[in-house]
């Protein structure tokens, strides 16, 4: 088994394919959307490869080590470009094609219309000496 | 084995050691190890006294770790001296005890866990669950707090206010895990108001019994938060809201108000009505001048606009909101609230959207989401 980590970002990623931002959706449609995730979850957790899940608020900040005295704090030194986290789950599973199945599972949570967002997610493996994922 | 038995015991045992002698975390130490030791043998042999039996293997084990402890040698011939048998002391340390874990030297965070372990018995597993963190990051806090409180006497009169506080915190952590923070802080909040009469002990005890009465409507079968207006009062929990009022009541008739009766106040006026429709308003914003008055709070301030829409209308209480910082928690939620009731459902919208992306939890984001998305829905009719 080997640790996946699953990131979600709110930019940074390229737009979804269906690309509406929630407050325009309908309020069943954001109820069937968290429902999705919710189920997904729950069934990775009836197979033992749910590890965690957490939101993350959208703020956030870049600091660094600038000298003795308070580090300097920015909104972020790509302000173009800014990348910022929505929230992560991290799988426990048995293959790196396992991961890439569930990931792509998760993209296709329902949005606006019911019909799949198909955002991207980010896979990274966690470093470990039983990693099994494809590194050649 | 009776577990709630046991956690009882706890903070008399320690209470007991500490007379006798031992440092804080020496004392809280040895009782762990003497519960861990009762949970294995009490099944087959349940003991006659389970306080004296307790205080007996506690102390034992305490003697053992200062024999081990050579840096303690000075210490060791002063406890040497076994105390008489016999029956355990009857004199009560526990209200000692909550205001040692609730010291100012400690953050609030590391009171709550030292009052759930050493006042509420809980083992470092239980409390590591309860806050979503490994047992071991938990022992670590435990222990750190512990050494904070060592050498500072059991029998010092603390500050009621910071225990409230502390019991407060724990009751808003929720629950996971095997124990529900919030039936523990009311376990908890019973002891102490058993212990002093201190009207707003009684006052935090009311307000506790009042939240946690409408708990079970406060949210969905699917996890989704239902607001007070919406909830389904039938749920709530009749023998709770009782006995909160009735608490709530006797402390009032002592006439030395705080703000945490003036909270159960404005809970029971919401447990009072039986539909939303029917809640007094006007009283309940009567009491959010006092809370404002007893505490200056912000969130008090916000709270109140809340009421004063619902007393006199949603422009009454956009005049009031107009005096608050908007940085504040929730300023844009409630602007929303108040700015769709006044016919302004374009403005709600975004406002609730805003909400929603500073949302400090996520089922309070996905109801902001769907305020918003449910406004927008309507104006693309």
């Amino acid at each position: 088994m080997a640790k996946y980590l699953l990131l979600k970002h709110y930019r940074g990623a390229p737009a979804s394919v269906n690309d509406v931002p929630m407050d325009q959706w309908t309020p069943e449609e954001v109820s069937a959307h968290v429902q999705y995730m919710r189920d997904f979850a729950a069934r990775l957790e009836d197979t033992g490869e749910f590890v965690d899940t957490q939101a993350l608020s959208p703020e956030g900040t870049f600091v660094r080590y600038d000298g003795e005295g308070r580090p300097p704090v920015t909104d972020g030194p790509f302000a173009e470009t800014k990348d910022v986290i929505a929230g992560w789950m991290v799988i426990d599973v048995e293959t790196y094609e396992r991961a890439l199945e569930l990931a792509g599972e998760l993209s296709a949570a329902p949005g606006a219309g019911g019909k799949p967002i198909h955002e991207w997610l980010e896979v990274r493996p966690f470093l470990g000496a039983h990693s099994t994922c494809v590194t050649e | 084995m009776d577990e709630s038995l046991l956690r009882a015991l706890t903070p008399t045992v320690i209470g007991v050691l500490g007379r006798r002698g031992a440092d804080f975390a020496a004392a809280e130490d040895a009782v762990q190890d003497a519960l861990v030791e009762a949970v294995r043998v009490w099944p087959d042999d349940p003991p006659r006294d389970p306080t004296g039996w307790l205080v007996t293997v506690a102390w034992r084990k305490f003697l053992d770790a200062a024999r081990a402890d050579t840096s303690r040698k000075h210490r060791e011939v002063r406890l040497e001296v076994e105390p008489t048998p016999g029956p355990a002391e009857v004199v009560d340390d526990t209200l000692q005890l909550y205001f040692l874990c609730a010291h100012p030297s400690l953050t609030p965070a590391s009171a709550a866990a030292l009052t759930l372990r050493a006042v509420g018995g809980l083992t470092t597993r239980q409390i590591a669950q309860a806050y979503l963190v490994p047992e071991a990051t938990m022992a670590q806090r435990i222990s750190r707090a512990k050494r904070t409180v060592s050498g500072i006497r059991f029998d010092q009169r603390g500050d009621v206010a910071t225990v409230l506080r502390v019991l407060y915190l724990v009751f808003n952590e929720g629950y996971s895990g095997d124990v529900d923070l919030a039936a523990e802080a009311i376990r908890l909040t019973r002891q102490l108001a058993a212990r002093t009469s201190h009207e707003e002990v009684a006052g935090l005890l009311a307000l506790m019994l009042l939240h946690h009465a409408r708990r079970p409507a406060r949210t969905g079968a699917d996890g989704r938060l239902v607001p007070l207006a919406e909830q389904d009062r039938s749920l709530w929990n009749t023998h709770l809201i009782a006995e909160g009022v009735d608490i709530l009541q006797a402390a009032l008739a002592r006439d030395r108000l705080g703000e945490y009766q003036a909270q159960a106040a404005i809970a029971a006026l919401h447990a009072d009505a039986r539909t939303a429709a029917e809640t007094d308003w006007v009283q309940i914003v009567e009491w959010y001048d006092e809370l404002v008055r007893l505490t200056g709070n912000p969130v008090a301030r916000l709270n109140r606009v809340v009421a004063v829409g619902e007393a006199d209308g949603p422009r009454a209480g956009l005049a009031a909101l107009a005096g608050l910082d908007p940085a504040l928690p929730r300023h844009a939620a409630v602007a929303a609230y108040l700015h769709e009731r006044d016919g302004d459902p374009v403005t709600a919208a975004r406002l609730y959207a805003e909400a929603a992306r500073s949302a400090p939890s996520v089922p309070e984001r996905d109801h902001l989401t769907r305020q918003a998305a449910r406004l927008n829905a309507k104006l693309r009719r």
